[in-house]
């Protein structure tokens, strides 16, 4: 029954970060669009920012436990950094999203502050605090952001000097989609490291940290700010992509959205908002002849449905099942 | 240093005693839970803390690592004031404590809960560039500590799934990684079933002889076998203390404690 | 003539008492359990559009509806804590978040598809129109009828909590939770009731707010943010917090709109922001 004879502690942890096939599939997977949907290429390109800013959210909602409310605040600040970067004439794409991730770390590390001494309810209300606050400062600065007409005049010059971004979209979802990889294969590498794990015992058991000598609000500080960081970055490769900043990026609709997306994946495993973020973005593209309250309604049937039968989203329901399959 | 009896308010502390309090109180509103207490514990001591429920034993636990602030009164580790730190600093400097509930990882497996636990102490927790599993001193410490306690073979399984008297343990292991010089132990054998005590009071005996020992139990035979030294708390107030023999003697221990309540 | 400051206080603090109405069972019932309902304007709204429904389908007196929306409200509040609401009593912050946000979402989408998407008029009863004139100050007769309600709501809340036995299980439960079930206090079941009073409230209030700012289906969530900031910063299971925050956020709403409508909903944000971090459990809050 036990296969603790057979192999070293050691070992046990080393192979919990190894490649499984089923990821390699994903990845592959990913390359997809470039050959059977290039008519898609843009909503593939919206798919991986969305991904990439869902994972930014797993990172502090599930592995901290923090429940934010007001996330898309850094996703905004990206943006529009990113944005005014190249409205005053800097549009070196990758330049730019390494400043606007930088701005957006920043901000994240100013508010890991008041987040990391506060719990419960009170949390939930001031990341939406803070979330509202962030939309209304972008919305009553319109003469820098432009307000609700949006930012414009930006150009963002060819990535690397060559590739420009086109109407087809191949640059686009090339970029989006290699930023997304790239900060993937640093946030796999971060759970698997002693830090991640300190993240799950945070969620796991707040009150046993500090009884094993952990320092829990710095933990958080720490993950709260790399998780804004790559929030900012994924709201400046959807300024870049699209050329254009809408109120929208740092709205609670957007922080609503993409807490839906997580929870509907899977939080805590990694691959559930990326997961989530193709399925909630494939199925409000096909559905986005309907109002957006009916839109709302299966939105929230979902919800209630996750709530109360899938608690660990659809990943967490796949991975029962072949826990079930496996016994048998 | 002295070892001879200190005088009472005296904040000076030998550096022979492992933990020591004076004077802490606590009141809840009007409701105090801890008054004027004062605790020498040498080192290497095997202490038990007893009294009826509601007695503040627990409370008592807390205020010592820091979960709850004190009104009033010291605490001193090893000599040093550390009334003024935080839980984590505490046991940094080798203050550790279970709980009486177990307060476990529910979704880490034993070796996990531990490692980490390992980590924190070493200063690897912040570290996010290199896997856990390259960091073999740390899991080796771990593993020992698992198989020291008879978790070795269970080392890989979830702890929501590990029978009770083995998160107990688990409960005592992660308390052993830190390393402490001074260990709280809240009702150990708690919630065990009979079958499965036992391990956990071998567990208890073979902790090491440097290590300081205070334990709250209720069951006496327990408290006779393991303890050199007993202290009484009734309504947050030290009543008595005193060797098994003088206390198993006291007529006041036994009207409060031995003798109304069959032990359980 | 007195100044229009005193206009401004006027209709704040009328709007603050609305405001209360729909805000005190949100924080009785999160102050009780720390149950995180985020649906509770959608009663809110429900209790409206019964109301709205009574008075132009069924031709009944306005005032004749009230009871009905705080029945109605209670009701339905009864019913999804039987089914849904009691299997999460100890669930986590998030998973209550979810279940009721998505019970608010439901409930939008189901008011828009009865009753459309536009704002529903109702006809003010003729005994509350128009205003009275009080030192030279115009003060509309529905905004005192309004004030009225809320003052009577609060003394029968505190008078209940006070004086009847429900009252002090429901005091013992939000101080400590832990000790009142200790003592025998079946805290789920005053949860239960304490949410449907809650619930109902928040109907009734829902139905009072029709001819002061509008029922459209997105009512659910454009007021449950002032709720929530209200139940924060005047602090969970205070009805006195309650009040003191409603009459605050109600006077600067109003306010700024008046007087600094550059601003809009920035004041109200960072003054929640703020009051938090000085103060975690709100105003008068105690955790």
């Amino acid at each position: 029954m036990t296969s603790a004879t057979t192999i070293t502690p050691q070992a046990y942890l080393q192979a919990q970060s190894r490649w499984h096939p089923l990821e390699i599939a994903f990845w592959l997977a990913t390359l997809l669009p470039f050959v059977l949907f290039p008519d898609y290429l843009s909503l593939a390109s919206q798919i991986a920012i969305t991904a990439l800013f869902a994972l930014s959210l797993d990172l502090i909602l599930g592995y901290a436990g923090i429940v934010s409310l007001g996330h898309a605040a850094f996703f905004g600040i990206g943006a529009y950094t990113a944005g005014l970067l190249s409205k005053f004439g800097w549009g070196d794409p990758l330049s730019g999203l390494v400043l606007a991730a930088a701005a957006a770390g920043l901000v994240g590390f100013a508010a890991s502050f008041i987040i990391s001494r506060f719990r419960h309810f009170t949390l939930i209300m001031i990341t939406l605090g803070l979330g509202l606050l962030a939309f209304e400062a972008a919305n009553r600065a319109h003469w820098l952001t432009g307000g609700s007409d949006g930012l414009q005049g930006m150009s963002i010059w060819p990535v690397l000097g060559i590739f420009k971004f086109d109407l087809y979209g191949y640059t686009a979802y090339a970029y989006s989609l290699a930023a997304l990889f790239i900060v993937f294969l640093g946030v796999r590498r971060l759970i698997n490291s002693p830090f991640g794990l300190a993240l799950r015992g945070i969620r796991e058991n707040w009150v046993r940290m500090p009884a094993i000598g952990a320092d829990s609000r710095a933990h958080i500080r720490k993950a709260f700010t790399i998780a804004a960081a790559i929030a900012g970055l994924a709201g400046a490769v959807l300024a870049q992509t699209t050329e254009n900043v809408s109120l929208e990026s740092i709205s609670f609709q957007r922080s609503a959205d993409v807490l839906v997306m997580l929870v509907l994946g899977g939080a805590g495993r990694l691959y559930g908002g990326l997961v989530g973020a193709a399925i909630f973005m494939v199925a409000r593209d096909q559905f986005s002849g309907i109002a957006p309250q009916y839109w709302y309604f299966w939105i929230g049937v979902l919800l209630v449905t996750v709530v109360m039968v899938l608690p660990n989203g659809i990943l967490g329901g796949l991975s029962h099942i072949y826990a079930r399959w496996r016994r048998k | 240093m002295s070892t001879a009896a200190l005088p009472a308010k005296e904040a000076i502390v030998s550096s022979a005693i492992a933990l020591a309090t004076r004077g802490l109180s606590k009141a809840f509103g009007s409701l105090p839970v801890a008054r004027d207490i004062e605790i020498n514990l040498p080192i290497g001591a095997r202490y038990a803390l007893i009294g009826p429920n509601g007695a503040g034993k627990t409370t008592l636990i807390n205020l010592m690592t820091g979960m709850l602030a004190p009104n009033a009164g010291q605490i001193f580790l090893g000599g040093d004031d550390i009334t003024m730190l935080g839980p984590q600093e505490r046991v940094r400097r080798g203050l550790a404590r279970t709980f009486q509930i177990n307060t476990l990882f529910a979704g880490l497996n034993a070796l996990e809960a531990v490692t980490l636990a390992v980590a924190e102490r070493r200063g690897l927790a912040g570290k996010f560039w290199r896997g856990v599993g390259s960091h073999s001193e740390a899991i080796d410490e771990a593993y020992e500590i698992l198989r020291k306690l008879r978790l070795g073979d269970d080392c890989y399984q979830v702890t929501r799934e590990l029978p009770y008297g083995r998160q107990r343990l688990l409960e005592i292991a992660l308390a052993l990684a830190t390393k402490p010089k001074v260990l709280l132990l809240d009702e150990p054998a708690a919630g065990v079933p009979q079958e499965e005590s036992g391990e956990v009071f071998e567990a208890v005996a073979s902790l090491s002889d440097d290590l300081t020992l205070l334990f709250i139990e209720h069951d006496m035979h327990v408290v006779f076998r393991f303890a050199s030294h007993i202290i009484v708390l009734v309504g947050g107030a030290i009543f008595t203390e005193g060797s098994p023999a003088e206390i198993a003697a006291d007529p006041g221990v036994r009207e409060v404690y031995l003798g109304k309540r069959k032990h359980g | 003539m007195l100044p229009p400051i005193f206009g401004v206080l006027f209709d704040g603090i009328a709007y603050g008492m609305l405001l209360f109405v729909l805000s005190v069972g949100l924080s009785v019932t999160l102050g009780l359990m720390n149950f995180v309902n985020l649906a509770h304007c959608a009663f809110a709204m429900l209790g409206g559009y019964v109301a709205i429904t009574l008075v132009n389908e069924f031709n009944w007196p306005f005032l004749a509806t009230l009871p009905v929306a705080f029945a109605a409200a209670a009701i339905v509040s009864v019913a999804l804590e039987r089914t849904l609401y009691r299997r999460l009593y100890r669930a986590s912050d998030l998973d209550q978040v979810l279940l009721t946000i998505g019970l608010a979402f439901i409930s939008v989408a189901i008011a828009a598809y009865v009753f459309g998407t536009t704002q529903q008029p109702v006809e003010t009863p003729e005994v509350l129109r128009g205003s009275i004139g009080v030192f030279g100050l115009d003060l509309g007769k529905y905004r005192l009828f309004l004030i009225g309600v809320a003052l009577v709501v609060t003394m029968l809340l505190v008078a209940g909590l006070e004086y009847t036995r429900f009252g002090a299980q429901v005091r013992a439960a939000v101080d400590n939770q832990r000790m009142a079930r200790g003592l025998g206090i079946d805290v789920d079941r005053t949860f239960a009731s304490t949410f449907a009073l809650g619930s109902g409230l928040a109907g009734l209030g829902g139905a009072l707010a029709i001819e002061i700012v509008g029922l459209d289906p997105n009512f659910a969530f454009t007021y449950l943010v002032y709720v929530l900031i209200i139940v924060s910063v005047g602090g969970l299971g205070s009805i006195a917090g309650s009040f003191a925050a409603a009459i605050l956020i109600g006077v600067s709403d109003v306010a700024g709109k008046y007087y600094a409508p550059e601003l809009g909903a920035f004041l109200i944000y960072l003054v929640m922001v703020v009051v938090l971090m000085w103060r975690p459990a709100g105003l008068v809050g105690r955790r």
